[in-house]
């Protein structure tokens, strides 16, 4: 059957408990029973306003990040004209204690990049505006910069934030902030471009991956590009414009003349076509489905009605989602259940649907690197491709064992693990489970945990483990109901 | 390319003649000294050079190893005028090239056993253009042989990704396996993706043990639907058939480590990693790539005990590994790499250590190699602010393991041709 690709809104008695769980795993982590029903409840149009207009939702109970700005700091003039000194002198014993101070600073600033993975983590293990932070993560891969090469952690941070504040705002303010931003600055080398000597790091990688997708430019924009960015640098933690090194002459970017600056530059990037359509494949991929290559197919004419919204609402993305997240095309069968889960979904999801308790978050930031989406370390600036880059045989034993330790506590390296450390009642998921039959008990751990299709035979499988309790259905055969779900290959779908 | 003058006043006073000049263009030649077995010329392997046959096992020292203390340069004064503690005494050094005054730290007796033996070469002075002497950035650039820092995919992983291409697109799911708690950059293919496990057990669900039961359902829900892969596949298909593959390669490996090995194995981190590796040629696992470690090699302060210790522990292993090898009567079959992500500065520091450098030696084990130094040691005066100029870029190393060992295009992988490091017979 071949899906729609229609983003008229779904009709309003098409969209129940069903419709409003893929929402909710699509546009945040998943929810529990009662949250899928809540949302049922508000009927198609509200339930959507109510996920993408999450401003109006209150987070002051969530953690408030506390970071040290001064982590990493510029060195200050007396100290390099000391340090270049001891260099010239060779002065062994100095240039000893300037490598020890700095390496301790070095050894702060991993450690607080540890803790800022572990606030994130937890942040969407918590927040009640889950879109907030799947779009930040989002806007995190597609304007992906990393720890391991920026090595500044309140970077980072600054640069999170970035994402979030405009998480659901406008394109194009994300695309203006990220040309200030000193973590990209800094990660794509832009600091080192200068009027004489151009890097064009920044520039082909705002046009490659942030804009505009591969082919839509010239090696030759390229090269005016990086002249238009010369000069945008930072120091310490903040955006700084140097003027001097500032390349002021006349320029020629995708046929608009002009002493262009890197703001300028980014204007003509947004008035293009592709730009629009590039967003809108990216929204797809991030919300709908992955694929590889060109889009085809429905899929394809889904992403051009798409940018068409977008480029309709000049770049605002909470009336481009609303329409997406009311879509037709979003509801299709072809569409729900078949999204293999990014690390993140598999994990946050898992803690939020089945209300497992979180553990401890060092771990869990462990796990996500194993799984291939350490947070603040994409891969490279291309980000994390998605789809069937999350599966292969390493990362899922890795994905079904972070489940269990997260129903039982039990790590894979460990041999002590007792039932004490179980800490997880799951009669929480279902208020009567006890009375029911073991296809009931099934039916419902499904209904809740399951988003793909679920053939007869895998469903017998858990029937079967069931009635083979002779206690029937307690506590512990619940948990290895559950075991056996998280370990089957439909729970990496969503 | 003018020759090089001789770098010691010894040097020219033993000898009289300038080092042979190495024009831009040729490939590393093979360096004659008393100690070196000469090239011995012949088939690569005692079995035909099947592809199929062909192991290649990649030892990463993460942290930089200092290359100085590494292959000694014993004939060249600056050496000892530079690292007044740090280096190592004449007396000590195992001498390999007693006319330039070459040898090996005292605590790799094992690699210079190997040597004797032909069954090690080593290749001075390898580097690269524009030396990142960042952990990660020059880690990156080794794995993905790509100056840039690639995008993602790794040198081995795309070599994988066409052997899959050529076998139908299907990437066999233990091509690579990697013994440590991530897998490398340098494994990660667009299709062909490594397997990577710290220890072998951990290569399993963790629910089993909780219950008899459940590993019975368990494998009831995971082992069938290992259906062939076909273009049509959906994503639940391919990760049910990834399943199913997954359960297979956990069993095989898990039975492989489980037997003990022939021989004895030396102690230690490294040795135990390639015991396991041993215990999985010796299963006839599919594997052409393992990938090992050992870190700590980042010798900022008091360098002296924990390098030596480091390189005994980095000898042994490989001596013993080929030791099982030839008991298990594989040792054609494995040629091995070692590497760090660069060397050290040729002077030391205050704190009786040395700082990130660049160029450095690289080793490789097996019958399949040319035994003995190989190219020319950089000099020590004519540097790059301290630091070695490299003679032999990384890459031409890789091309030849690449084209001659693996039998992939080294051109595809590496993006250019790369004029190949002459490091194999034949």
């Amino acid at each position: 059957m071949t899906a729609t690709s229609s983003l008229k809104p779904i009709r309003s008695d098409r969209f129940g408990p069903a419709q409003a769980r893929h929402l909710l795993w699509r546009a945040g982590f998943g929810a529990s029973r009662g949250q899928v029903e809540y949302l049922a409840s508000l009927g198609v149009q509200r339930a959507v306003d109510y996920v993408v207009d999450y401003q109006k939702i209150d987070t002051s109970r969530l953690q408030a990040p506390e970071f040290d700005p001064d982590i990493i700091r510029p060195p200050d003039p007396e100290k390099r004209k000391a340090f270049a000194r001891a260099r010239k002198e060779k002065d062994q014993a100095v240039l000893a204690e300037i490598r020890r101070l700095r390496n301790e600073r070095r050894a702060r600033d991993r450690q607080q990049a540890g803790a800022l993975s572990r606030w994130w983590l937890g942040r969407m293990i918590e927040t009640p505006r889950p879109l907030e932070e799947k779009l930040t993560l989002l806007w995190h891969g597609h304007f992906a910069s990393n720890y391991r090469t920026v090595r500044d952690s309140y970077l980072l941070y600054r640069q999170n934030e970035l994402f979030r504040t405009h998480a659901n705002g406008n394109f194009a303010d994300l695309a203006y902030g990220i040309i200030h931003d000193p973590a990209m600055i800094a990660f794509l080398n832009n600091n080192s471009n200068r009027a004489r000597k151009p890097n064009e790091n920044l520039a082909r990688e705002l046009m490659e991956l942030f804009t505009l997708g591969v082919g839509n430019y010239s090696e030759q924009d390229i090269k005016q590009g990086a002249r238009a960015l010369t000069g945008y640098s930072f120091h310490d933690n903040d955006f700084v414009f140097r003027r001097h090194i500032h390349d002021s002459g006349e320029k020629t970017i995708l046929g608009q003349k002009g002493t262009l600056d890197g703001d300028d530059f980014v204007t003509i990037l947004l008035r293009q076509p592709a730009c629009a359509r590039f967003i809108a494949y990216k929204l797809y991929k991030h919300f709908v489905a992955d694929f590889d290559g060109e889009p085809a197919g429905p899929a394809g004419a889904c992403i051009e009605k798409l940018a068409q919204v977008l480029r309709a609402n000049r770049y605002e993305l909470t009336p481009t989602l609303k329409v997406l997240f009311k879509s037709e095309h979003f509801y299709d069968d072809a569409v729900v259940g078949h999204k293999i889960k990014s690390p993140v979904e598999l994990l946050i999801g898992t803690i939020r649907t089945l209300n497992t308790p979180v553990r401890e978050l060092g771990l869990l930031v462990d796990a996500m690197g194993m799984m291939g989406q350490a947070l603040f370390n994409p891969p490279s600036v291309a980000g994390w491709d998605g789809g069937r880059s999350w599966i292969n045989t390493s990362t899922l034993f890795v994905r079904q064992n972070v489940c269990n330790y997260l129903l039982t506590g039990k790590l894979p390296f460990e041999d002590g693990w007792t039932t004490q450390r179980l800490e997880y009642d799951p009669t929480v998921l279902e208020a009567d489970l006890a009375g029911r039959s073991p296809g009931s008990v099934v039916d419902r751990l499904m209904e809740v945990s399951l988003e793909a299709d679920v053939a007869p035979s895998r469903r017998g499988q858990f029937v079967e483990f069931l009635t083979q309790r002779k206690k029937g259905v307690t506590r512990d055969a619940l948990i290895g109901l559950l075991l056996l779900i998280t370990a089957s290959p439909e729970y990496q779908m969503c | 390319m003018k020759p090089t003058p001789p770098f010691t006043r010894r040097e020219f006073l033993n000898t009289g003649i300038t080092l042979a000049s190495t024009a831009a263009t040729l490939p590393l030649f093979l360096r004659d000294s008393a100690a070196a077995l000469a090239a011995q010329p012949g088939a690569i392997g005692a079995k035909p050079g099947a592809a199929e046959d062909h192991v290649l096992v990649v030892i990463q020292l993460s942290g930089g190893n200092d290359g100085l203390n590494t292959v000694v340069p014993y004939g060249f004064d600056e050496y000892y005028r530079v690292r007044p503690v740090l280096a190592v005494k004449r007396n000590e050094v195992l001498a390999v090239d007693e006319r330039h005054g070459i040898g090996l730290h005292p605590q790799l007796g094992a690699v210079k056993r190997m040597l004797d033996d032909g069954l090690a070469a080593v290749v001075q002075g390898v580097g690269y253009p524009n030396p990142n002497r960042s952990h990660f950035a020059s880690m990156d650039i080794w794995h993905t042989a790509d100056p840039s820092g690639g995008r993602g995919l790794g040198w081995l992983g795309k070599a994988l990704d066409q052997r899959a291409a050529e076998a139908g697109g299907v990437s066999e799911p233990t091509a690579c396996i990697c013994i440590g708690p991530e897998a490398p950059l340098a494994a990660q293919g667009r299709c062909a993706k490594p397997i990577a496990f710290e220890n072998a057990n951990l290569f399993q669900w963790s629910g089993k043990s909780l219950h008899p039961a459940l590993g019975r359902s368990y494998d009831q829900i995971n082992r069938v639907g290992g259906e062939t892969a076909s273009a049509q596949e959906d994503d639940l298909a391919f990760v049910m058939r990834t399943a199913a593959d997954a359960q297979i390669a956990s069993d095989r490996i898990r039975a492989a480590v489980r037997q003990a090995p022939q021989t004895d194995f030396p102690q230690g981190q490294l040795a135990n990693q390639l015991r396991q590796v041993a215990a999985m040629i010796r299963a006839e696992m599919p594997t052409r790539v393992y990938y090992v470690g050992l870190g700590g090699f980042d010798t900022h302060a008091g360098q002296l005990p924990r390098q030596g210790n480091l390189l005994r522990e980095f000898g042994s292993a490989v001596q013993g590994f080929y030791r099982e090898l030839d008991a298990i009567g594989q040792r054609s079959r494995v040629l091995t790499m070692a590497f760090s992500e660069f060397g050290r500065r040729i002077a030391q520091n205050a704190s009786n250590g040395t700082d990130h450098g660049t160029a450095a030696p690289l080793f490789l084990f097996g019958e399949m190699v040319r035994p003995g130094l190989l190219g020319d040691h950089p000099s020590l005066t004519e540097t790059d602010h301290g630091d070695l100029i490299h003679n032999v870029d990384f890459r031409s190393v890789y091309a030849t393991i690449l084209d001659r060992w693996m039998k992939v295009n080294s051109r595809a992988v590496l993006g250019r041709a790369f004029a190949p490091a002459r490091v194999l017979k034949g």
